[in-house]
This record gives structure tokens, C-alpha cells and sequence, in this order.
């Protein structure tokens, strides 16, 4: 089993107004689209994706609750915990790859868009989000290929949701791969794009937790649990299921809408 | 070819593992796909009348001999439970309620629903060790365990386990307790109660501070608890406490286990673990020519 390591924060860098990054050295190796569990001593452990995965670690989080709001309070030498990496992640298979994160999922799926680009892939990345102050990691994607950015208000690039940009792309290019990460009915919107394409696609979920390793139920999602099979799910997996984009658990395992 | 069913008070199953109360059953789908991974049986999350959330994370900490957990029985209540019992007992899964309450009453109240949905049999979660006026007080008076099983026993005709506490002093007498009040099987052990602190951060690693140990760590513990009740009682027993291998159950079985359930082997061997123990034991079985494991049950008692 996956030891707690106790580390130091080496940084803390704020990507945009709630939206920061972690970063802090672990001994331990993960994937793209892999995750740890991150204890904030005296408040919570919640699982999040690696949005940096070289020598130093890190986790980038949008403070949305108390957990993450007093994590937002901590400074360089604080310690956090950490254990993992668990879950599954991203394929990196195909010529030329889209990647389309919406909002903070930029935070899980920019390690991937990294490694496609490193295995030789075209990467074409759209980036998401409610308006031009949310958007993250827009200069590490721009290393990686073309980005296309989206605004539900209009603040910069395509005025709109996020699939519809995702659309014009698909439906102008010869993509053979499509990876998303965002809030769920936008990934679903872009798998069924894909799907009916036929494009192989994959997309990273996020449910409630509380162990990370495949035992306690929580994070059930159809025949899966997300912190062991998942969190990356194929296409083909998404299709076939009845909770992707309408249903997920509460802490108490009672079916909620998403 | 060796015989692995096994008979427990009236429930046939096809192997003598199950899985373990607290393991991927709080769920229809995740209890169906633990049956069709070769378990026996499978016991649900332990249910209540009410939803409750359980405590806050950290719920879990990995150590090498095992894990430590107080996840606080999160469950979606009995209400909305049916229908996740629907979805395992539609697939074909035999089924144990796990119960809990803060009285007998409420025991017997969620033990019938459960009997009602279908569930084959029910475990008294007596013996939860992290959770406040939840069973660890239960859990520590014979006379409480007697007047919890026989409430539940006057209220549902299937047949009823408890599942008792090795946070005491003399276990035998607990099941003896159990066995007046009507047990048809006694289950052991729960969790040990037990700690994990971060010398860095100089504080208890779970949210509630107590948790329950589970894993290889706590099996000799089970084997000799399984040993002294099954000197105890005349009813079956399902041991249960670290077993990962076929070797791991068989130290039950020769204690005096009848069945035998599989926990946190998941998080070391994944749902294989089922299929991996039984052909472990099958494999003894027939190595020796033993027609039955139901022979080797108490066979270490002299």
C-alpha cells in the first residue's frame, strides 16, 4: 500500500484569482491524468489530479469550499500530505490529438496535453471557461500546439460553451483522439461528439472520495469506481453508461444529480 | 474434485468467502460485481434507519501491516438502500444485511426491511469501533449483545449473525452471549481500535482520531479469537480478520470457521482476491485428498 508522505510546500503560485498551485518534491512517479489523495492537516484529504508530474510535484486547486479555502492560506514551508499516485491515465495514442478542459480540468488534463506533445502527437487544445480570468496554463498548452480559447461570456476568444468551439474543430479536422477534463456535461457534450464520429476518445471524472484505492464504494460509478478503474474513461466505457453527466453520490452513497 | 460449498445456518453458498461489511457494498453494481468475481456471498455496508455521511477524511491510512479506517458508517439509509439491494439480488448475488442503530429497536427496524428486500440472512454490526454510541458500547456489554441479537430474532425469520468486537477481554463469552440470544452464526472479529500519528504534523492522521485495524496484522488475533469461541458455542462461525491467501483462510477453518471473509485483501489483490483464495483452498483440498472443507472445520482443535 501507498505510504502518507508528510511534505513541505515548496511554492504556492496563483494561476488565477481562486485558483492556486501547489507545488512540493514527493517520492513518488505518476502518469497524466493520475491523482493523489492530499490531506490538509486539520480540515480534509481530497483527491487531485498532478497538473505537474516532473522532479517537483504539483497540484493546482480551485478554493471552492472550506477545505481548499484554508489551503489557499498556506504558505511555502507548510505541510501537507500526500499519498498515491492512484487511478489510471490518459492513453497517449494518436497523430493528431484534441484536448478540450474546461475551467480548472485544464489542472488534470494539462499534464496529458504535455505528454502528447512530448510523444510526437499534434495537439490542438481548446480552453474553457465561464470568462477570460479563469483560464489557466494557456502558455504551457501554447508550447504544446494550437489553443483555441472559449468564454460562456464572450471575454476572449469564442463567445460560448466550450463544445461548440469543440465542434468546429472536430468537424474541421482529422483528429483521431479526443481527451477532455472539465465539469461533466461539458465532457459529455465532447465524448457524444466523438462518439458519433468515431473518434476514440477518453475523459477524466471527478466524484466524491474518501479512501483512493478501490475499497470503500464511494466513488462508485456504474460498474466502476473512479479512483481505481478510473479516473480516465474511454468513450466506449462513457457510452454504455447511465450515470456519466446525470448522476453521481453523495458522501452518504445516495444517488444525487451531477 | 474437492468440495468448497459450505452450509451456514440454512445459507447455501458456492464458496466460503464472502466479502467483508464496509468493502465495495454500498452499492448494487460494485456488491453484483464482488459476486461475479467469485465471492460466496456478499455482506452490505452496515445500513442504519437514517443517511448519514460518515466523518470527515482523512477516513483511511495505509501502513504496511494493513489499514486503519474510520470512515464513521456512511450509508444512504435504509429507505433508499432497497434499491441498491434490487440491483445485486436482479444479478444473482446472494446477499447479507449488515445493520447498525443506536438501540435494539432500531436494530430490529432495519434488520426486517433488510430480511424484506431480500437479504438471506443478517450481521449485527455490534462491534464498530469508531463510531460514537454506535455499537462500541454494544460491543462491550454480554448482556447488550444478548437482548440486540434476540430483538433482531423476534423481528426476522431469516437467520442472524453477530459480529462481535475483539476489543475485549474474553470474546468466548460474547458469543456465548450472542448463542442465548438466538444467533444462528456468530462472525469475528471487527477492526481493533488503534491509532496513527504524524510525527511531522504531531496530530492523529484520521479525521476522528480512533479508527479500526484491519489487514495481516490483525490475523493471529482473529485465528485465536475464531479458536476460543469455537469452543465456546454450537453454532457456526465465519471467521474473518487479514486473510489474503487460501493458506490465511484455512488457519480459520482449522480454528473453526465455516466461512470465511475477505476485506481489505482488496486493496492488495484487487477483486481477484476471491477468485485467488478460493482455488488456494481448493488446491489444498485436493493436494490431500480432503473431500470436503467442511472436514477441516475445528480440525485444529484436538
Amino acid at each position: 500500500m501507498a505510504r502518507l508522505e508528510i511534505v513541505p510546500l515548496l511554492d504556492v503560485v496563483r494561476e488565477v484569482h481562486h485558483t492556486l498551485t501547489y507545488r512540493f518534491l514527493a517520492g513518488l512517479e505518476a502518469g497524466p491524468g493520475q491523482f493523489l489523495m492530499v490531506w490538509i492537516p486539520g480540515h480534509d484529504e481530497l483527491p487531485m489530479a498532478l497538473s505537474y508530474l516532473g522532479e517537483v510535484k504539483g497540484i493546482t486547486v480551485h478554493t471552492y469550499g472550506d477545505a481548499t479555502k484554508a489551503l489557499s492560506e498556506f504558505r511555502p514551508g507548510d505541510l501537507v500530505g500526500v499519498r498515491g499516485p492512484y487511478g489510471n491515465t490518459f492513453r497517449i495514442e494518436g497523430k493528431r490529438v484534441l484536448c478540450v478542459a474546461g475551467g480548472t480540468g485544464m489542472a488534470s488534463i494539462i499534464a496529458a496535453i504535455e505528454a502528447f506533445h512530448k510523444a510526437g502527437s499534434e495537439v490542438v487544445t481548446v480552453l474553457g471557461a465561464k470568462s477570460a480570468d479563469e483560464l489557466i496554463f494557456e502558455e504551457r498548452a501554447k508550447k504544446c500546439g494550437d489553443v483555441h480559447i472559449s468564454t460562456d461570456d464572450g471575454s476572449r476568444g469564442f463567445h460560448g460553451f466550450t463544445p461548440v468551439l469543440a465542434k468546429e474543430l472536430i468537424d474541421g479536422g482529422k483528429f483521431d483522439m479526443v481527451a477532455t477534463c472539465g465539469p461533466e456535461r461539458m465532457m459529455k457534450a465532447v465524448i457524444d461528439l466523438a462518439l458519433a464520429r468515431g473518434i476514440p476518445s477518453q475523459a477524466s471524472l471527478e466524484r466524491y472520495m474518501k479512501c483512493g484505492i478501490g475499497i470503500c464504494d464511494a466513488c462508485a460509478f456504474d460498474d466502476y469506481l473512479v479512483c481505481a478503474d478510473g479516473p480516465v474513461f474511454t468513450g466506449e466505457q462513457l457510452v454504455k453508461s447511465h450515470d456519466f453527466g446525470s448522476v453521481r453520490r453523495d458522501a452518504s452513497g445516495r444517488r444525487v444529480p451531477v | 474434485m474437492s468440495d468448497l460449498s459450505v452450509d451456514i445456518a440454512g445459507i447455501r453458498l458456492r464458496n466460503p468467502t464472502m466479502l467483508a461489511s464496509g468493502f465495495l457494498d454500498e452499492t448494487g453494481r460494485s456488491m453484483l460485481r464482488v459476486y461475479q468475481a467469485g465471492a460466496g456471498a456478499v455482506v452490505t455496508k452496515s445500513i442504519g434507519p437514517q443517511p448519514r455521511t460518515g466523518y470527515p477524511n482523512p477516513t483511511i491510512v495505509e501502513l504496511d501491516v494493513g489499514m486503519l479506517n474510520a470512515i464513521g458508517l456512511p450509508n444512504p439509509g435504509i429507505e433508499e438502500f432497497r434499491d441498491e439491494v434490487k440491483v445485486a439480488l436482479d444479478g444473482g448475488a446472494v446477499v447479507i444485511g449488515s445493520v447498525f442503530g443506536k438501540d435494539a429497536d432500531e436494530y430490529a427496524i432495519v434488520a426486517k426491511r433488510l430480511a424484506s428486500y431480500g437479504a438471506v440472512g443478517i450481521e449485527l454490526n455490534l462491534s464498530c469501533p469508531h463510531a460514537k454510541g454506535l455499537g462500541t458500547e454494544i460491543a462491550q456489554s454480554t448482556e447488550a449483545v444478548r437482548e440486540f441479537t434476540a430483538a433482531v430474532k423476534g423481528k426476522v425469520t431469516v437467520p442472524v449473525f453477530p459480529k462481535l468486537s475483539p476489543n475485549v477481554s474474553n470474546i468466548a463469552a460474547f458469543a456465548q452471549a450472542a448463542e442465548d440470544g438466538g444467533a444462528d452464526a456468530i462472525v469475528a472479529i471487527n477492526t481493533l481500535k488503534a491509532m496513527a500519528i504524524s510525527p511531522e504534523l504531531k496530530m492523529p492522521i484520521l479525521s476522528y482520531r480512533y479508527g479500526g485495524l484491519s489487514g495481516p496484522a490483525i490475523r493471529p488475533i482473529g485465528v485465536r479469537c475464531v479458536y476460543e469461541i469455537f469452543e465456546a458455542v454450537d453454532v457456526p462461525i465465519v471467521g474473518v480478520g487479514g486473510i489474503t491467501t487460501g493458506r490465511d483462510a484455512l488457519e480459520y477453518v482449522m480454528a473453526g470457521a465455516r466461512a470465511i471473509q475477505i476485506g481489505t485483501a482488496l486493496a492488495t489483490r484487487g477483486l481477484s482476491a476471491f477468485v485467488d483464495v478460493t482455488s488456494e483452498l481448493l488446491a489444498f483440498l485436493e493436494e490431500r485428498r480432503v473431500r470436503s472443507i467442511t472436514d477441516l472445520v475445528g480440525a485444529a482443535h484436538g
